[in-house]
């Protein structure tokens, strides 16, 4: 079925959307959150488990102490009040996936509430208010084989991978956004991304979205322009990437409003997201709301964190990103628009690295945003993902200053380092890559090359200065790229006794 | 005297004297169980090879010379609830039916590590749901006192095979009474320690804010030694209360009630407690105050309305513990002929594998959970749960200890209140409140009901981790009526 979409412009002409966003963390906790299994991605199937788990009869689930530390560091981070005393709660449902057949998780009273995120779009800083932060524990993995949609319906069989079961997982919610307007895409994108490097800032997770350790699911509504009555909203699943939230949310608010400006009404329900289209399709047919039950779990105590524990924990939190981006554009002395570009291109640790590394900042960001950017972008893969480390490129800077090579031969070294031949200093000897500083030797070459480009030597003693680049080429190209330029130049003038 | 008439305690002396061994106790107890097991059906699993093969190993840790405690060598009924990873376990439900768990409950392991040889495990009410075992998926259990009567429930295999000489001691579950209702109806003694002062992993859950193990034996100072052996602080169950347990033997072995104040509930009496129940009472209140103790009448007004109060909580909490019965990971599976969906293969394993009393506990849980009732149901009952728990702590202000009858009848006949909830359900009148305030209570014998000579119970109860003083007053009262009756109740008991 194709939707009917209204284009965005026309959309947002005539309503405006509110955003709300509840994120998915797993923590990276050596231990699950009840039992002792490890939490370790990629394991074989059904090799993490244990009695707890796999919900066996009898078993008890006990809380991981330090997954409820990293729970209450991230509600500090996030300018969030840290309860007092809580407790869990059951969440019950059925679903094969789910061992015990209700989730762990928090109701009515979690962990951290009433906080806060100050995100920037366009140069604006839009604060994004926190509506609580809880802990939970995720489900297994359900496969479903057969059928056409990957779904359980229509799915000839199903198989469950029971590892991911019990894994901590901590839920954001934000309160609803309004406001946004036409950013709101680019809004919901930069509350994830900024999330996200809270996330590792604090060492908590990995947030791998493609590894599914955050996942986003996005709520939009649209009120027409003038109304102050919010629109039934839409819960999307599975948004995968930064670039995902950000489409979602589009392509959502251009199906909600084709069938709002046609009468229709919106559905509250749960969609999912398809990368290859960008849009999304009605999830849960029944309309009505699941009840689950929800009561306080009575196999496990309350969580009481001590107040002077807390304190601490808030006084120990490492520095924000947020914070830490202003001091480094201070240091670095950069323009907003670059800092914008290294923070999109995830630059600025690896840059703050090649720095600490001895690197003129200048020069750290323009090879890891230009030479770098441009060979990650080729093997489509991150920046940090590239087999160089922020040291080594802090060497090739040193070795360009020095004059021991120029900006060709610096990239021919990166070419060289990225290719597994060793550090820049191995790259330089295995590859020959010195510029050639012997004046002898390039007196040798030039003399080559006039010998060789008589009609151009001609043209330059008659004062056609200019001809003199064909010379410098052919030096270089003899030189294979280590003669010094500039010094090809000058001493070429000097041999034909011309003078500028 | 032959050996299954010995206590515990002195079991366990003359195999550590060397004049028995484990595995000759353990012989004993086997040809016990194959004589009257057919009459009474305590026992869901018994396994005589393996059973041996326990008791060797017993005596060959003390034959190498490992100190042991003082009930290593003796053999013990485990109620079919906990895990065992030798044994199958079926909570007395037909969805686990030839369920072998891989791992150990904590109090298997305590009991094996305390060298306690397990004969079996024992029949109870489907996953613990019931005052009479006749909710079993395997059959009722009889009452050996008399074969057409109810052993008490939901742990009556347990109080049976005690009170039958199959076993000197037995585990039990207490949820609303399941220990001291069946120690009473079967003339022995059970303990329901204080909630958290036993571990609960590895016992399949009814009502997680509420179960609690606990030990039936035929005398105090036994149970007392079995309370020790398996109770203390589990890492593994985050409720444990993480104190020492309290000193248990040694109160019973005090068995005093000398300057004792004793608080008589005056809510448990009168309309639907049966004369004889409440004689017997009056006469151990009386055996009380002359053994020294000074009684007086204390009031607890919120315990009438402890019973609707549980019949909220218990089948909430049991709705979703046993919602991981779904034929996805572990027993019964119905209608897997590939055509359904598992919400059907769900549906239908449920449906064929839950007995009508846990299937109207689910429902009425389901129910009194869902949303726009919560507060109304499990959110009153919780209200409930409080004053009930502030009511013991004024009782406990006042006095020591408060006693009541355990039961307001003695065991009814099988068969009598199988169609009438509601007539069942009273048979926990007297001994829910302790499960909702989760303070220590026992069961010890107080006589013979005139018109049916049946036992009657004495109900101690003791506040949170008051666990001794359960111990040290049914001592004392147990001294008292065995130097009356000239020996324990137990032996009025016709042969079987
Ligand atoms: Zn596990």
């Amino acid at each position: 079925m194709t939707e009917t979409l209204m284009p965005y412009d026309e959309a947002l002409a005539q309503y405006e959307p509110v955003l709300g966003l509840e994120t998915h963390v797993e923590l990276g906790t050596a231990s699950k959150m009840f039992c002792g299994c490890p939490t370790t991605f990629g394991a074989p199937p059904n090799t993490h488990v244990c009695p707890v788990c796999l919900a066996l009869p009898g078993s008890l689930p006990t809380a991981n102490a330090t997954a409820i530390e990293s729970t209450i560091r991230i509600g500090l981070a996030l300018n969030c009040s840290i309860a007092g005393w809580c407790r869990f709660a059951r969440k019950n449902y059925f679903y094969p996936d789910m061992p015990k057949n209700y989730q762990i998780s928090q109701y009515d009273e979690p962990l951290c509430f009433d906080g806060y995120l100050d995100v920037e779009v366009d140069g604006e800083t839009v604060r994004i208010e926190i509506e609580r932060v809880h802990l939970e524990e995720d489900t297994g993995k359900s496969t479903h084989v057969g059928g056409s949609t990957g779904r359980i319906q229509g799915a000839d069989y199903s198989i469950v991978d029971y590892n991911r079961a019990g894994i901590p997982l901590v839920e954001i919610v934000t309160k609803p956004i309004p406001g946004t307007d036409r950013l709101a895409p680019e809004v919901a994108r930069a509350y994830a991304t900024e999330l996200r490097e809270v996330m590792r800032s604090l060492g908590v997770s990995d947030v791998r979205m493609e590894e599914g350790s955050m996942r986003c699911d996005v709520n939009v509504s649209l009120m027409p322009r003038g109304s102050s009555e919010w629109g039934t909203r839409t819960e999307t699943k599975n948004v995968n990437s930064l670039r995902s939230v950000e489409r979602s949310v589009r392509g959502e608010i251009e199906r909600q409003a084709a069938i709002l400006a046609a009468g229709g009404r919106i559905i509250q329900e749960t969609r999912h997201f398809h990368e290859d289209t960008g849009l999304t399709t009605s999830g849960r047919s029944k309309e009505e709301a699941q009840d689950y039950r929800y009561f306080p779990e009575p196999d496990l105590v309350p969580i009481e964190p001590d107040p002077e524990w807390v304190a601490q924990l808030k006084a120990e939190l490492p520095e924000l990103p947020s914070v830490r981006r202003r001091r480094l554009q201070a240091e670095w002395g950069v323009s907003d628009l670059d800092m914008a570009a290294m923070h999109n291109a995830d630059a600025i640790s690896l840059v703050e690295a090649t720095v600490a590394a001895g690197a003129p900042a200048a020069d750290a960001r323009k090879w890891w945003m230009g030479e770098l950017a441009r060979r990650a972008n080729e093997a489509g893969v991150p920046l940090a993902e590239l087999a160089i480390t922020p040291g080594q490129v802090a060497r090739v800077t040193e070795l360009v200053a020095s004059g021991a090579l120029n900006d060709k031969l610096a990239r021919q070294v990166l070419e060289g380092v990225l290719a597994g031949e060793g550090s820049p200093d191995e790259v330089v000897a295995a590859r020959g890559l010195q510029i050639v500083n012997d004046e002898g030797e390039l007196s040798a070459i030039i003399d080559e090359v006039i010998a060789a480009n008589g009609d151009a030597a001609e043209k330059i003693r008659g004062g056609k200065i200019a001809a003199v680049g064909a010379l410098v080429g052919g030096v270089m190209k003899a030189s294979r790229g280590k003669a010094d330029a500039g010094r090809a130049r000058e001493l070429i003038l000097a041999k034909l006794g011309v003078t500028e | 005297m032959s050996l299954i008439h010995q206590t515990a305690a002195e079991l366990g002396r003359l195999i550590a004297a060397g004049e028995t061994s484990a595995v000759e106790v353990a012989q004993a107890h086997l040809d016990r169980i194959a004589e009257v097991e057919p009459k009474v059906h305590a026992f869901l699993h018994v396994d005589p090879d393996a059973v041996l093969a326990q008791a060797r190993a017993v005596d060959e840790r003390r034959a190498a010379g490992e100190r042991l405690g003082p009930l290593a060598g003796v053999p013990i009924a485990h109620k079919d609830v906990f895990t065992t990873a030798d044994m199958p376990t079926t909570a007395g439900s037909k969805i686990l039916e030839g369920w072998r768990p891989p791992y150990d409950a904590t109090v298997t392991r305590r009991l094996r590590e305390a060298g306690l040889v397990i004969l079996g495990k024992t029949n109870l009410d489907e996953f613990a749901m019931g005052s009479s075992t006749e909710n079993s998926a395997y059959g009722v259990t009889h009452n050996p006192w008399d074969l057409s009567r109810i052993p008490g429930g939901s742990s009556g295999g347990a109080s049976a095979s005690v009170a039958a000489y199959q076993a000197p001691l037995s585990t039990g579950t207490d949820t609303g009474g399941s220990i001291r209702q069946p120690a009473a109806v079967t003339g022995i003694v059970g303990m329901k320690p204080t909630y958290g002062g036993s571990s609960r992993y590895g016992l399949i859950a009814f009502a997680s804010s509420l179960d609690t193990p606990g030990p039936f034996a035929r005398n105090v100072l036994d149970a007392a030694l079995l309370h020790e052996a398996f109770s203390g602080h589990d890492p593994m169950d985050s409720t444990s209360i993480d104190a020492p347990v309290p000193p248990v033997v040694e109160a019973a072995r005090q068995a005093s009630v000398d300057g004792l104040r004793i608080g008589v509930v005056k809510e448990f009496g009168g309309n639907g407690y049966q004369p004889g129940v409440l004689a017997r009472f009056q006469e151990a209140v009386d055996l009380l105050e002359s053994l020294g103790a000074k009684v007086v009448e204390v009031s607890c007004p919120s315990f009438t309305y402890a019973l609707p109060a549980y019949y909220l909580i218990a089948p909430s909490e049991c709705s979703s513990n046993l919602a991981r019965f779904d034929a996805m990971r572990y027993g019964l599976r119905v209608g897997d002929d590939g055509t359904r969906s598992a919400e059907e293969v769900m549906a239908l394993t449920r449906a064929a594998g839950f007995g009508p009393e846990v299937k109207r506990r689910i429902m009425l849980g389901t129910y009194a959970l869902s949303s726009g009732y919560y507060d109304a149901y499990y959110g009153s009952a919780q209200k409930v749960r409080t004053l009930i728990a502030r009511d013991f702590d004024a009782a406990f202000q006042q006095v020591d200890v408060l006693v009541s009858p355990t039961t307001p009848t003695t065991a009814f006949p099988i068969g009598e209140r199988a169609d009438d909830p509601m007539a069942m359900y009273l048979a926990d009148l007297c001994t829910i409140p302790s499960n909702l305030a989760g303070n220590a209570a026992i069961s010890v014998p107080c006589g013979l009901a005139d018109e049916d000579g049946l036992p009657v119970g004495l109900q101690i109860m003791a506040p949170v981790l008051g666990d001794d003083r359960c111990y040290r007053v049914g001592a004392a009262v147990e001294k008292a009526f065995e130097d009356r009756w000239g020996g324990p109740l137990l032996k009025e008991a016709p042969a079987l």
